[in-house]
């Protein structure tokens, strides 16, 4: 086997690995800011509701979520609910939204009071105080968290091969089975850290776009 | 005509009674030091005038407009709140800039978001916005914040915050700015230029209610002092006549606590 052959052939696992990671987060990241506010709700049926779902999702394995998805609805009414693919995006986007909540959670309640009644006292309306003063802060506070987060994610995707996802540690452990080679499992640790160096000087440069102001 | 009347305010948290049933006036220029020890009500009061908590009981009036009515609930709708507090400013103990603004623009930004909505903002948006900054400048300047306009919060010293903290509020021209406590987060070294801030506006006749531990100051700037204890206004009257000849027992045991000190 060719580097050149396993190289290929990886960059088409990896780019089944990329549209988990990315769609997981174009979904996820809205709807981790919902379930915050609902955490974060006065209404306390509602909040006890949202804290128990958060508490499951991240009190189980991504990779069960991952075949109860996939398998559950077959299993209870006879029917497959999702795509391989699709079931892999709800998985992620369920898990990874609890997740994400709960850092939207901490960024928004650590924000002074101070800093809404300074707005409050200076005619300001709440969607002005909101937008104006408290997210950018609250952005600041969450960006180490959330690139934590994030680079989790990027290996986490590899966990979709549970409900044979063809992703890129699926195909590399192929090669073990098929060619009785291991070394391409090795090599596709390099996609995944390349990959994470990019992100990591992404959220440095937006770490220090961030730093002309304190929180 | 009295700038400012309160009448009757009351105010509980939960079983906790802090505000009983509160009367004062002022009129315009005037300047009242509230005095007290802490839980005494006069935070909650200041807050109260600034809409930042509703009063239970009572009415607060400015140049004789009712601006809220514990009994009309007219007055209690956001949008009229938010209107009303125009009326007031305040300086708070721990000053609250908005840390991602300069100076400048921590005293622009409220200014420019009501600008938004005067009907000639369009028409005139350049003009309305250089207005706006030169005002800034201009109340920057009379803090003693002329070459500090450009830095961020954490770049100044926290007179220095608490000075752009007062230009905000001065910005939005309040007929009555109120302070709490606005020198009791500074080091000993920082109050005075903060405190001389404020004797200048006083001498300016700027309508003021400051709450303040510091008694010489109070004594030096007040027309007249409030001592509030247990949520009622237990005296009032010239700084001399309080602070130096208090007719109650308890404004005699507070002052010789605070001065044993």
């Amino acid at each position: 086997m060719s580097l050149y052959n396993v190289t290929l052939r990886l960059l088409e696992g990896f780019s089944v690995s990329f549209q988990l990671f990315f769609g997981t987060l174009i979904f996820a990241i809205p709807l981790g800011l919902i379930i915050s506010f609902g955490s974060m709700s006065r209404f306390k049926p509602l909040r006890w509701l949202v804290r128990t779902y958060v508490w499951i999702i991240r009190g189980t394995p991504l990779m069960l979520q991952l075949i109860i998805v996939f398998y559950g609805p077959g299993l209870m009414w006879n029917a497959t609910a999702f795509s391989r693919m699709n079931a892999a995006f709800l998985a992620f986007i369920i898990n990874y939204s609890a997740y994400f909540s709960e850092i939207f959670r901490g960024g928004i309640e650590g924000i002074p009071r101070g800093q809404y009644e300074a707005g409050q006292v200076l005619g300001m309306t709440k969607t002005q105080i909101f937008f104006r003063v408290v997210l950018l802060q609250v952005v600041k506070r969450i960006v180490p968290p959330m690139s934590n987060e994030i680079i989790t994610l990027v290996k986490d995707t590899s966990l979709a091969r549970i409900i044979a996802i063809q992703e890129i540690t699926w195909l590399a452990q192929e090669y073990i089975a098929s060619q009785a080679i291991i070394w391409p499992l090795f090599y596709s640790g390099v996609f995944y850290l390349a990959f994470c160096g990019i992100l990591t000087l992404l959220f440095g440069y937006i770490e220090k776009r961030l730093s002309y102001f304190r929180v | 005509m009295a700038t400012l009347e309160v009448k009757n305010i009351s105010k509980s948290f939960k079983e906790t009674k802090v505000l009983k049933d509160i009367s004062f006036s002022m009129e315009k220029g005037e300047v009242v030091a509230i005095i007290g020890s802490s839980g005494s009500g006069k935070t909650t009061l200041l807050r109260c005038l600034n809409f930042l908590e509703t009063p239970d009981n009572g009415q607060i009036l400015v140049n004789d407009e009712v601006l809220y009515d514990a009994e009309d609930s007219a007055t209690k709708s956001e949008a009229e709140i938010r209107r009303n507090r125009l009326h007031f400013g305040l300086v708070f103990q721990s000053f609250n800039l908005f840390p991602q603004y300069t100076a400048k623009g921590n005293v622009m930004l409220a200014e420019q978001l009501l600008a938004k909505n005067r009907p000639d903002y369009k028409k005139r948006k350049k003009e309305i916005l250089t207005e706006i900054e030169e005002k800034a400048i201009r109340i920057l300047s009379k803090v003693g914040l002329q070459d500090k306009m450009n830095n961020y919060p954490h770049q100044l010293s926290g007179g220095q915050q608490q000075r752009v903290a007062i230009a905000r509020a001065l910005a939005l021209n309040p007929d009555i700015l109120c302070f709490d406590e606005p020198t009791s987060a500074l080091d000993p070294e920082l109050t005075g230029e903060v405190l001389r801030v404020i004797k200048s506006l006083a001498d300016q006749d700027t309508t003021m209610v400051i709450v303040t531990h510091e008694m010489d100051f109070a004594k030096d700037v007040a027309d007249r002092v409030l001592f509030m204890d247990g949520g009622v206004i237990v005296e009032q009257g010239p700084p001399e006549e309080v602070l130096l000849n208090p007719k109650e027992e308890r404004t005699k045991q507070f002052l010789s606590r605070v001065q044993s000190i």
